[in-house]
């Protein structure tokens, strides 16, 4: 068997007195996608927001690729360097997209290697115009943010994720921002990267997506994972009445 | 019924002149002192760690929170017993006006600074960019645009502050008003024409002001 990509052991995370990750055990193998559903509240966000340091836990372990944090409310956080470099190793893709809208699309995607791999600007441009003619948006590379439409932002929001060349992809809600009609670009691109081996962790209520695209489904509630498989399994025949109650409120489209 | 007389401050034309480079300088000077001092200040409020936090509090609401005559005066009179070196009327004037400036543009760069949304942050940090990178690549270059009304409207007041440094006979514009008032006793014309230069200065620059304002606003 493979060594996962992705491992997180015992991991807890509290706002104040609000516990919102219980106890997280994940193992994720390299190339796989794993499908994170679970009802509004559920940490679903938080967890995504902890395996990239955004969020930092209270408890329990996190390891990607080879770097691996510890984490117990006593220690010392770690630097802002290691938390950076750790960060370049998992690419990030927002709801709200999060582009900088100050520069244009090019400068978006060349902004990570150009500023935190210090790669030169014409080699940063290079692959910044090879990754936006990837997500189909070769002709938008001088236009600002602004010009864009909500499938388009994403699009660019991906590319730029993907030029700091992760090992990881994470996704919140990518489509949950987008015009119905806008939605099945950005998922056709995910697709892509699903299908190219990159390893990635999708929260999504795209139920429909998930059992097609993912691989393993992890169903989350009240900060614990209460089931979890492979997608058809999970999603056809659910075992905890929990995920029975929560698919019930999709009607699967196929 | 009084009869003005302006034609006898023609011959301190160069007095005014004088007064009003001098004016015009030391605006300069702590205009880009303030500055510097607001934008250390102001970050040190946004910091992680708690000693520079406090530190530039306390700098900041001991320049807002008393009175800026009250500080040249201390500068000027008080600074040296303590430490012990003499200091020039134009340095103590220059130090007291850039840190009481700094203390205002410190709140604006703060400010604006929060106005940018947490995702711009979140997105510069989640590509593994430094927290200082992402300041300067990211959250800077869009605060900036939004600091830049109040930033000036500031420097504005600045500008009207720097009469002030007449008390400790800094040869500004209202300092050599003074010696012209004194020579003529004529302190109703001279007085006036004083601050129509003042008047005549600053009017453009609040249109450019509230032009940055409407293009802002625009732009939103
Ligand atoms: N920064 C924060 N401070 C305090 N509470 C927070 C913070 N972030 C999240 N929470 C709380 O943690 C809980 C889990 O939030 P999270 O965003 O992870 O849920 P989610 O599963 O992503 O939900 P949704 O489907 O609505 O996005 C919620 O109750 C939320 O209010
Ligand atoms: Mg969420």
């Amino acid at each position: 068997m493979n060594t996962p990509k992705i491992e997180v052991a015992a991991l807890k995370k509290q706002f104040g007195d609000h516990v919102v990750l219980r106890d997280i055990n994940l193992k994720i193998d390299p190339g796989a996608v794993v499908a994170l559903i679970g009802p509004s509240g559920s940490g679903k966000s938080t967890l995504l927001r902890c395996l990239n340091l955004l969020v930092v836990p209270n408890g329990g372990r996190i390891r990607i690729g080879s770097d691996a944090f510890d984490f117990d409310g006593a220690k010392a956080m770690p630097k802002p360097k290691a938390q950076a470099k750790f960060r370049s190793n998992t690419g990030m893709v927002f709801q709200h997209f999060n582009l900088f809208p100050h520069m244009t699309v090019l400068q978006n995607v060349m902004e990570g290697p150009v500023s935190a791999k210090n790669m030169h600007k014409g080699e940063a441009e290079a692959i910044a115009r090879r990754l936006l003619a990837k997500v189909g948006l070769a002709d938008k590379a001088d236009a600002f943010p602004n010009r864009l439409s909500g499938g388009q932002k994403q699009r660019v929001a991906i590319a730029r994720a993907l030029a700091m060349e992760p090992e990881v992809m994470l996704f919140d809600e990518a489509t949950s921002a987008l015009d119905p009609e806008l939605v099945s670009e950005v998922l056709s691109v995910m697709r892509d990267l699903a299908a190219e081996g990159m390893t990635m962790i999708i929260v999504t209520h795209e139920i429909a997506f998930a059992r097609e695209v993912a691989d393993r489904v992890v169903f989350m509630r009240d900060g614990v994972i209460v089931e979890e498989g492979p997608a058809r399994e999970v999603i056809d025949n659910p075992r905890q009445e929990a995920t029975r109650s929560f698919l019930s409120h999709f009607h699967t489209r196929n | 019924m009084y009869t003005f007389n302006y034609d006898i401050l023609w011959g301190y034309r160069w007095l005014f002149l004088n007064g009003t480079l001098v004016t015009i300088g030391l605006t300069i000077g702590i205009i880009v002192l303030g500055l510097l001092l607001g934008l250390i200040a102001g970050l040190a409020q946004l910091s992680r760690f708690a000693v520079l936090r406090w530190v530039s509090w306390l700098y900041i609401e001991l320049f807002r929170c008393t009175p800026l005559l009250v500080q040249l005066l201390w500068f000027y009179y008080a600074l040296p017993i303590l430490v012990g070196i003499q200091i020039d009327a134009v340095t103590a004037s220059v130090l007291t006006l850039s840190l009481y400036g700094g203390s205002f543009y410190a709140e604006v760069i703060r400010g604006g600074v929060v106005s940018i949304e947490p995702g711009q942050t979140e997105a510069g940090l989640a590509l593994g960019m430094t927290p200082a990178r992402v300041m300067r690549r990211i959250v800077l270059p869009q605060a900036v645009k939004r600091m830049i009304p109040p930033l000036m409207n500031q420097s504005i007041i600045q500008f009207k502050n720097t009469s002030l440094v007449s008390v400790v006979a800094v040869p500004d514009l209202l300092y050599q008003g003074q010696v012209a008032a004194t020579d003529t006793f004529r302190p109703l014309e001279v007085y006036s024409i004083v601050a129509l230069i003042y008047f005549v200065v600053l009017v453009p620059l609040t249109a450019v002001v509230k032009r940055a304002e409407r293009k802002l606003q625009v732009s939103h």
